[in-house]
């Protein structure tokens, strides 16, 4: 009782990153607030599944495992954790802001009738006083996102409903192996008490999963474009000075939305969360949004006409300049200057 | 088939893509005021796919609903003009501070309202909180099935929707029993453009609200095309229960608001000149950043 829960998502039969993300900042919530961190995993063919969740610090592993559970559908998932939740009682439960996280949480949240907070970029422990009920809320689960196109930042909290429901985009938590030979105890779910026919009221009729082929998140240097670069022509010298030094292309949302870079390359809250060793920013404006997905980078440079453009602030170079005119000379002093 | 009922859920969202210098106040905050006021982005998304169900079926109706102030008549009316049918706007002062549980039960109650239906079509999510739970959580309350990230309607019957959705690495396609919730990604066409025809037909097309603050005279205009009545409905009207509505029936509390402000760091300013270029590139070689 009063535990706090991951849901784990299943890709490519295995735990999802985000998931195990979660699991490590579950962990440090759970140590703070002096309680167990359980594991709910829903698919099929989940034998020795827990060999991957136990290791992040995981006290109990909730598994249901049937063939109808995979792949995913919203009203079996929901109805297995609305029960399991109404059951153990969780005081906090985290969900990937994922395409399954984000159709399963709300659902998820409107049956329990508790709040849920989407695309937390930071999940804090602390204590709330209410002065119209003079009543003191402690250990509240503070869940912290940029709202209003990024332009503040929100700390929501939901005093008096469990479980306090939040979701978290792969790639904002860190994941970190807890104790490798960490004591799990696995309990499975028998799918029948969960479960009735009007929960297969949807089906699946065709799937096509591609690999992941663009892997940006894990780069040690990446360049990303914003709408600044102008063109998807212009964002080919990002791909150019990439392939010369060895890095990652990413884009800005407001790229991605001008059309210049696809979609799997954005950086930012709605997108990727990056930490690379080396950041090249190319006329990219700087919205709180897009650093909540860089701003952890160990080197930024900016490339930016304007030299008042907020990026450059938490630049450690700036380059001011057009990007059309800075990248082929990068390029070019870079082969000058290598071995 | 005698077509389709559809309700289409759409939201007035201030512009936040486009936070230029005039909506920014002296100490570097936004004035939300002077951000203009749209019909969010997915939310039209959403009515072109309703719109092309209505194409390949007569007889199907689009009905647009929408909550918010009284000024989000404007976006109901730009529905009509691009092809919707009719609009409803929720709206009460008891609505104000609503999170995404207190809108999803208010629609709800509104759409209960109007049944019988078929499909209720909305927007993946709205570009002021980028949310996304509306529409799951109005199917929950419906206890409806819902079909999120649907990007194109591969065909209807009486029964049954076939969609297209569109996933992180790639697609699906669903079929799901009528009545069913389905949010739209924007990866689905965008909307058609106002239809002159229907922009001259819903010109006048006015809130009960917009029509008593308005100096001209539409009586008579009303009495011969009821068309042009945008409905207006309150908590009352929906018989929603005001327990569950607005601030104090929003589990979610916003304990605090931040403005963003920059700490900025020690930056080396450099231009682009073939020296400063050439000395950053080997600074960068020299200390390993680059291999």
């Amino acid at each position: 009782m009063n535990n706090v829960f991951v849901y784990c998502e299943i890709d490519e039969g295995q735990i999802a990153d985000v998931s195990l993300e979660l699991l490590t900042k579950g962990r440090s919530l759970a140590n703070t607030l002096g309680c167990k961190l359980e594991a709910v995993v829903l698919g099929h063919a989940l034998k020795g599944i827990e060999k991957e969740i136990a290791p992040y610090g995981v006290d109990v592993i909730h598994v249901a495992d049937d063939q109808r559970l995979f792949p995913y559908l919203t009203l079996p998932h929901s109805s297995i954790l609305v029960q399991l939740f109404q059951e153990e009682k969780p005081q906090i439960a985290l969900f990937g802001a994922s395409v399954i996280g984000r159709d399963l949480a709300p659902r998820v949240s409107s049956a329990l009738k508790s709040g849920l907070t989407a695309d937390c970029t930071s999940l804090i422990i602390g204590d709330h006083y209410d002065k119209k009920t003079d009543t003191n809320y402690e250990n509240l689960l503070y869940q912290i996102r940029p709202a209003f196109g990024g332009n503040i930042i929100a700390t929501i909290i939901n005093p008096d409903h469990r479980p306090q429901l939040a979701t978290v985009r792969e790639g904002v938590m860190k994941k970190e192996i807890y104790d490798p030979a960490y004591k799990t105890k696995v309990r499975t779910l028998d799918p029948k008490n969960y479960l009735s026919e009007t929960d297969f009221a949807v089906s699946i009729i065709e799937r096509h999963i591609e690999d992941r082929k663009i892997n940006i998140k894990n780069g040690q240097i990446i360049i990303a474009g914003g709408y600044g670069v102008g063109s998807k022509e212009n964002f080919r010298l990002l791909f150019d000075l990439a392939e010369v030094i060895g890095a990652e292309v990413g884009g800005s949302r407001a790229a991605v939305d001008a059309g210049f870079v696809e979609h799997e390359r954005q950086i930012g809250q709605t997108g990727i969360t990056v930490r690379p060793k080396l950041y090249i920013a190319c006329g990219i404006s700087g919205q709180i949004q897009h650093r909540a997905g860089m701003d952890q980078s160990a080197q930024i440079i900016s490339i930016n006409t304007d030299i008042n453009a907020p990026i450059n602030r938490i630049a450690d170079y700036t380059i001011v300049g057009d990007v059309a005119d800075v990248i082929p000379k990068m390029i070019q002093y870079y082969k000058e200057n290598s071995k | 088939m005698n077509g389709f009922k559809i309700i289409v859920l759409a939201k007035q969202v201030p512009d936040t893509r486009n936070v230029g210098k005039d909506a920014m106040k002296a100490d570097g905050t936004v004035n939300r005021g002077a951000l203009p006021a749209i019909f969010n982005p997915e939310d039209l998304n959403a009515l072109e796919i309703a719109l092309r169900i209505k194409d390949r079926y007569p007889g199907t109706t689009v009905t647009v609903l929408s909550m918010g102030p009284g000024r989000a008549a404007e976006i109901i009316r730009e529905a009509l003009y691009r092809g919707a049918d009719h609009g409803v706007l929720l709206t009460d002062r008891k609505f104000a501070g609503s999170d995404t549980l207190a809108t999803s039960y208010a629609l709800s109650m509104a759409i209960r309202k109007m049944s019988p239906y078929h499909l209720i079509v909305a927007g993946r999510q709205a570009i002021d909180g980028d949310t996304a739970q509306v529409g799951p959580q109005v199917a929950e309350k419906l206890g409806l099935p819902q079909v999120t990230y649907a990007e194109e309607v591969l065909s209807v019957d009486e029964q049954s929707i076939t969609i297209k959705r569109r996933l992180e690495r790639g697609v699906e396609v669903v079929k799901a029993p009528l009545p069913t919730v389905i949010t739209v990604h924007s990866s689905a066409p965008d909307c058609r453009p106002r239809n002159a025809k229907y922009l001259m037909k819903f010109k006048h097309a006015r809130t009960i609200t917009e029509l008593q603050d308005s100096s001209e005279d539409y009586i008579e205009l009303y009495k011969d095309r009821p068309y042009l009545d945008i409905k207006e409905w309150s908590v009352a009207d929906v018989e929603a229960d005001s327990d569950w509505l607005g601030l104090s029936g929003s589990p979610t509390k916003v304990k605090k608001i931040e403005n963003v402000v920059f700490t900025a760091k020690e930056s080396k300013i450099l231009n682009d000149s073939n020296d400063d270029i050439s000395g950053l590139m080997k600074e960068l070689i020299n200390n390993h950043t680059l291999g």
